[in-house]
């Protein structure tokens, strides 16, 4: 399987899913400067991190999605190569229109860093493959922006398509309000493109795929990868 | 020689805080002449409090500050200790107080900014930060704005340039209503034979100017900081700066990349009075003088003088001197990150510091006669008089589960989840102990090893008896790293204080310096960097002094270590260390007596440095052998509370069984020295026995399981209430 991870200023989960996907996967992604022209060649999966671009000065993700890479990103994402993105990775696949809806500030106005409960909603995806259809896994979010938005005819769409990839939900798998933490729309933590080959989301899998750590309920992210794009 | 000749008043003299002594030297050192305003401005943030340590140095001298491990103690941008295997943790602890509290949410970002700087100026990468916080009484009608304003600020700052913040304390007294503390802590990785000092050497090398422009904030934050607060302090506001935590993030990035090459001979950041402090600081080190063009100093707003240009303390900027010849590698560098890079000037062996500016001279000062000359004073002080032992039945004791449910939700004891949830605590990924333990462990990247890290004081206890909470606050930022595993290293100093002219405030900082020094010294655990803080007082009200310690230890093997929570039902509940009774305990200064029966007096409990090492050292022989299965020390509200926090923390209940009905002073008493572990029931006769061959005492105080804390034969409390309680109150505090 190869692998890039595109480097923004500003950016600073890049070491973190450098550091899960060669653990996991056994091959260290290509580190890509946000200027470059282009991505390297037969990429399989590319992975837009987490952090601050452009130190979310102007809307989270705006200036990233107007880096020259974008253009690459975009038409490896037409071939078919996969895109994930998380958390400011995420903001920046909705700001360059690879993803619908938009990520507003968190309805508390209040950055927010701790575990959260996700019921996975679509299995059926090179990133989910490896969960059960409704499981609830336990997975880090850190944002101040997370909170989803995209007009009812969207998210009916989301819904119909099986385009949402997680929710937020309770112990007990329910998408219920005091689990969501930002305010989300029907508790949607990450969605897919129609494809479902380029997933967005503000929880972050590669924090917690390490027993080390306290949890490994993001490793099955990166087996489905390793095992449906290898 | 040509100077501009602006004639300075007496007016000037006292406004920029120097003494009749210190112009007289100042006279001196120029050979007669009168200096310029640039050069007034330039001794009078030199000379201040807070950049010549000059009521503090003379005391501070008398701390331990080496070790074998130690490799580089105070006197550069933070402390260096080996950490085996070719790393050094880098570390140093630094206060921003008073421009938090003219304005929170800036003042602590900043704070931030600061404190990784001196960290990453060494070379190392970043990986923790942690922050002591002190805000005034709960009802104080600034309180809640500040505690608002300051942990959005660190978060913010904190979060962007993705450093984890992983601890560091709280803590709401009436005496921090006009002046707040905010200590910020940052502990960084390097390889050990890749450490960058600061000394200029290399008369010709350029001298270089990354980072962000200068601007007309923070002039004079340095003499600000020292000078006492009044009613006119709001009108301060412009002397505070404002933070750029992208710029600082790219600057991170693009120094770690430039210190990967063989380009750089000398760097440091520009912190308190900027560009001054640090070309006199790196000169005087290095032995050089300097040439500096200010025309090329990157400018934020056109008009500046050089006056506001040499003072400015705008933020995220560094100077360094460069190999001859290896300007372009670094250009190149900085251009990639997008930040300014400049040529100012260049060494010389004049040992001058000759400025520059439109083409002729702005001034012309000795660099180590103006920087050894700073002041030394030896303060007139006080020792602080001892106060009485309180008794243990000095006070109507009432029902414990009562006293439980107030103290767990008490300001000072409950959770601190709505603060460190603000901040990103687990980026890096290697946050293995997160907040909300006795000290946080960081993984040392793509390793098995690990670092403890913490943050500690109990300021009741300092002001009561300075020497005993000296000692105190570093023996409990030692038995923090301990109950986790850890072989305490070294340790950071935060020393606020209030003003220092005042005999008595004196004899505080007196005292705690010599109990932190005791405490050092017995326990190992040298002081590598740190920072004073005085002046904190306004109206003439003292801040408690509070020495912050900040400490950090090492981690041999991840799989030996041990973490607060009750793991399984059933197993023994021990207490290790202490005095053999389940009737006394040291009430002094307690938070039992202070917030149960408002009385807030009496000596605090005296550490005995002797017992604290060996009963460590066994706790930690305890916890590497695999022999425990969770361990808390005992502080702040004593067993009680220790316990009813890893009940907590397990979601498992216990059962408090000692023979007899405890009373509340053994429950609430705060003596020190205590550890709380856990063991299987097979495994704690065998456990009992080698602490008491150790000369320790120990004893099995209860039992793990249920869902309530319970006294056997007695009351409890189930831990849903304790939780809601513990949980609760700081979230509904800040909601109110």
């Amino acid at each position: 399987m190869k692998s890039a991870v595109i480097v923004f200023p500003g950016s600073n989960c890049e070491r973190d899913i450098a550091f899960t996907l060669t653990k996991i996967t056994g091959s260290a992604p290509a580190m890509v400067w946000h200027r470059d022209a282009a991505l390297p060649d037969d990429l399989d999966l590319v992975a837009v991190p987490g952090g601050f671009s452009y130190g979310d000065y102007l809307r989270s993700g705006a200036m990233a999605a107007n880096s020259p890479i974008i253009s690459d990103l975009k038409k490896r994402a037409a071939e078919g190569v996969s895109v994930l993105g998380i958390c400011n990775g995420f903001q920046i696949l909705t700001e360059c229109g690879l993803l619908p809806g938009a990520l507003l500030r968190n309805r508390n106005l209040k950055y927010v860093c701790r575990d959260v409960t996700l019921s996975v909603e679509q299995t059926d995806s090179v990133f989910t493959a490896k969960y059960k259809q409704g499981e609830v896994i336990r997975i880090p979010v850190g944002h101040h922006d997370g909170n989803y938005i995209a007009d009812e005819d969207t998210l009916r769409q989301l819904e119909d398509q099986g385009r949402v990839a997680f929710r937020y939900c309770n112990d007990n798998g329910e998408a219920s309000d005091d689990a969501n933490p930002n305010g989300s729309a029907r508790n949607i933590a990450g969605v897919f493109n129609p494809e479902r080959t380029v997933l967005g989301m503000m929880p972050h899998p590669e924090r917690l795929a390490d027993t080390r750590l306290g949890g490994c309920d993001g490793t099955p992210m990166f087996e489905s990868l390793l095992d449906r794009l290898s | 020689m040509t100077l501009p000749n602006e004639s300075i008043t007496k007016a000037d003299i006292t406004a920029h805080g120097l003494t009749a002594e210190e112009y007289e030297r100042v006279l001196e050192i120029l050979d007669g002449r009168e200096p310029n305003l640039i050069e007034l401005g330039i001794f009078s943030v030199m000379w201040s409090e807070h950049c010549s340590y000059k009521s503090s140095k003379k005391w501070l001298k008398t701390l331990p500050t080496e070790a074998p491990w130690v490799i580089c103690g105070p006197g550069e941008n933070a402390g260096v200790v080996d950490i085996g295997e070719g790393l050094a943790a880098i570390f140093k602890m630094e206060s921003h107080n008073h421009p938090s509290f003219i304005e929170p949410f800036q003042g602590a970002a900043t704070g931030v900014g600061g404190i990784l700087r001196d960290v990453f100026t060494m070379g190392a990468r970043p990986i923790a930060n942690l922050n002591a916080l002190r805000f005034g009484d709960i009802d104080h009608p600034k309180t809640k704005h500040l505690v608002a304003g300051v942990v959005s600020g660190i978060g913010s700052y904190g979060n962007c340039v993705g450093v984890p913040t992983v601890g560091g304390e709280v803590n709401f007294d009436p005496a921090y209503n006009g002046n707040i503390l905010v200590n910020a802590m940052t502990v960084g990785l390097a390889q050990k034979d890749r450490i960058f000092y600061s000394a200029a050497s290399g008369p010709g090398n350029p001298v270089i100017y990354v980072g962000s422009k200068t601007g007309k904030d923070g002039i004079h934050g340095a003499t600000m900081a020292s000078a006492e607060f009044d009613e006119d302090t709001e009108e301060k506001r412009p002397t505070v700066q404002v933070g750029d935590p992208f710029t600082e993030k790219l600057l991170i990035e693009a120094c770690l990349e430039l210190m990967a090459t063989d380009t750089i001979v000398a760097i440091q950041d520009m912190g308190a009075a900027g560009l001054t402090c640090s070309t006199f600081e790196m000169c005087s080190k290095g032995g050089t003088g300097i040439v500096m063009n200010l025309d090329a100093v990157p400018i934020r707003e056109a008009d500046m003088t050089p006056y506001e240009i040499m003072l400015s303390e705008s933020q995220e900027r560094m100077l360094m001197v460069l190999e001859p010849g290896k300007e372009h590698i670094a250009q190149a560098i900085f251009e990639k990150w997008e930040l300014d890079f400049a040529v100012v000037g260049h060494l010389t062996d004049s040992g001058r510091m000759i400025l520059t500016k439109d083409g002729r001279e702005v001034a012309d000062l000795p660099i180590d006669p103006l920087a050894e000359a700073s002041p030394e004073y030896d303060r007139p002080w006080v020792e602080t008089p001892k106060a009485n032992v309180i008794a243990s039945d000095s006070v109507e004791h009432g029902d414990w589960a009562e006293t439980l449910k107030t103290l767990i939700g008490a300001p000072d004891l409950a959770s601190r989840r709505w603060v460190w949830e603000q901040y990103d605590h687990m980026v890096m990924g290697d946050t293995v102990q997160r907040p909300g333990g006795d000290a946080a462990v960081v993984r040392i990247h793509d390793s098995e090893r690990g670092l403890a890290v913490t943050t500690d004081c109990t300021p009741r206890y300092v002001k009561a008896d300075p020497f005993e909470g000296g000692k105190q606050a570093v023996a409990e930022a030692w038995r923090n790293l301990t109950a986790t595993g850890a072989r305490p290293l070294a340790v950071t100093d935060n020393l606020n204080f209030g003003n220092p002219e005042k005999p008595p405030i004196m004899g505080q900082l007196v005292g705690a310096i010599k109990g932190i020094g005791e405490a050092c010294i017995a326990l190992d655990a040298p002081v590598v960097s740190g920072n004073v803080s005085l002046y904190n007082e306004t109206d003439g009200e003292p801040i408690l002094p509070t020495p912050a310690i900040g400490a950090i230890g090492i981690i041999d093997n991840l799989d030996q270590t041990a973490t607060v929570g009750f793991k399984a039902e059933g197993e023994a509940v021990l207490l290790i260390g202490g005095s053999d009774t389940v009737t006394e305990g040291w009430l002094g200064q307690s938070l039992y007596l202070r917030d149960i029966h408002g009385v807030a007096e009496g000596a605090p409990p005296p550490v005995d440095l002797a017992q604290e090492r060996v009963t460590g050292d066994a706790v930690r022989g305890l916890i590497t052998a695999g022999g425990v299965t969770a361990c808390h020390d005992v502080s702040d509200g004593g067993i009680a509370i220790a316990i009813a926090e890893m009940a907590l923390s397990g979601d498992i209940g216990v059962t408090i069984d000692t023979g007899t009905a405890p009373t509340a002073p053994w429950l609430f008493g705060e003596d020190q020295g205590r550890y709380i572990v856990t063991c299987t029931t097979e495994t704690a006769s065998d456990i009992l026995g080698a602490m008491r061959n150790a000369g320790l005492t120990a004893r099995q105080i209860g039992t793990t399981g249920g869902d309530q804390v319970a006294v056997a034969g007695g009351a409890s409390v189930p831990l849903k209430t304790l939780r809601d309680l513990h949980e609760g109150w700081f979230p509904s505090y800040m909601a109110a």
